[in-house]
């Protein structure tokens, strides 16, 4: 009887199959990107003088050691402030804001450029209930942007691009179309409705 | 019979080594792959809020990183209170500016101005550590600054 030596097996594939293994990890790997909301401090400044701003101009949130909201001394659901914010922000009390759809009411805001959020917490609030008052405060921002850009967008050739995906698209290298234009209308946007939150210590 | 006897030898053939570095590439492509860069140690629990309203932190420009939270289980000697933590150790407020200057010094000139500070608190924390961090950040002159979250509902923070 002999014995049959075993056929060798054929390893030539062997390099592809490790290779397609590589790609596939490759292509569904995404780096993990840190994400957040980026603020601005204010400087330090020595001698601030009082500049005057009207009580009907400023919008008080106020948030307390154990995180219940204050609006405008009343208290407010968390829910209800971003539709709270856009109201306020939307009023145009003096009718020099041609693109507001606000109620108009004189006793609230004036435009949106005067208007302002005034933001203060206590030291016993939980860094949890911050950070959601002040997504909310940004979301109220964004809301009446993408309001804008939906507005402005068609005039310029950018339709049916809200603020958030004009920024994104301006961010994109892969963006066709015409960057600086989209810069222009970017920069309106942010002249005609600008985030001015401001914290109180 | 010796007509059908085997020309070859018995013993087992060698086993086929070709494919081992196909193995072993594959191995190291899969740690490349999965392996996560950890810029620092963490000291200190730090389970970040949620939000929606987010942007992407561009790498682009230099970033610092601020942890607080507080001690970790292994760290329970620090207490129970939220604490700072810059680089791999616990610090104090005082520090922060020391570390924002030494994070400068390593970079390149033009660069300075675009240093944003990255704030990695955990969500138990209270403000009173953030408001301190941001007090000394603005005495550092370093005024951009990130609520570094995860992206999810910020309603849900509050549960």
């Amino acid at each position: 009887m002999a014995k049959r030596s075993a056929p060798e097996v054929n390893a030539g594939s062997m390099a592809d199959i490790a290779f397609l293994l590589l790609i596939f990890f490759l292509v569904t790997t995404t780096i993990p990107k840190d994400s957040g909301i980026t603020r601005k401090l204010p400087p330090i400044e020595e001698n601030d003088e009082d500049v005057i701003i009207k009580e009907k101009n400023i919008f008080t949130v106020l948030l307390n050691g154990k995180d219940q909201l204050l609006v405008e001394d009343e208290l407010m659901k968390i829910e209800d402030l971003r539709d709270a914010a856009v109201t306020f922000l939307d009023n145009g009390g003096d009718g020099s804001c041609t693109y507001c759809k606000g109620a108009k009411d004189p006793r609230s805001s004036d435009n949106p450029d005067k208007a302002i959020i005034s933001l203060k917490n206590d030291r016993q609030t939980s860094y949890a209930a911050y950070i959601t008052v002040q997504n909310e405060l940004v979301a109220a921002y964004n809301q009446l942007r993408n309001r804008r850009a939906l507005e402005l967008g068609p005039k310029k050739g950018f339709a049916d691009m809200d603020y958030i995906k004009m920024e994104k698209s301006y961010d994109d290298p892969n963006f066709v179309g015409n960057k600086v234009k989209l810069k222009e209308v970017i920069e309106q946007i942010k002249i005609e409705i600008p985030q001015k939150l401001s914290e109180v210590e | 019979m010796s007509k059908f006897k085997s020309k070859k030898d018995n013993s087992l053939p060698a086993v086929n080594t070709a494919s081992l570095p196909d193995i072993v590439f594959m191995l190291l492509f899969f740690f490349m792959v999965v392996t996560v860069m950890r810029e620092d140690e963490l000291k200190i629990l730090n389970r970040l809020p949620q939000a929606d309203q987010i942007e992407k932190l561009d790498k682009k420009y230099p970033i610092s990183y601020i942890y607080a939270g507080k001690p970790a289980k292994a760290y329970e000697k620090y207490g129970t209170e939220a604490r700072l933590q810059l680089n791999d150790k616990l610090a104090e407020i005082s520090e922060i500016q020391a570390f924002i200057n030494a994070e400068r010094a390593a970079l390149r000139e033009e660069l300075i101005p675009k240093l944003t500070v990255s704030l990695k608190v955990d969500k138990e924390a209270n403000m009173g550590i953030v408001g301190d961090i941001k007090q000394e950040l603005r005495k550092a002159s370093a005024f951009r600054i990130n609520y570094t979250t995860a992206s999810g509902d910020a309603k849900k923070n509050l549960e």
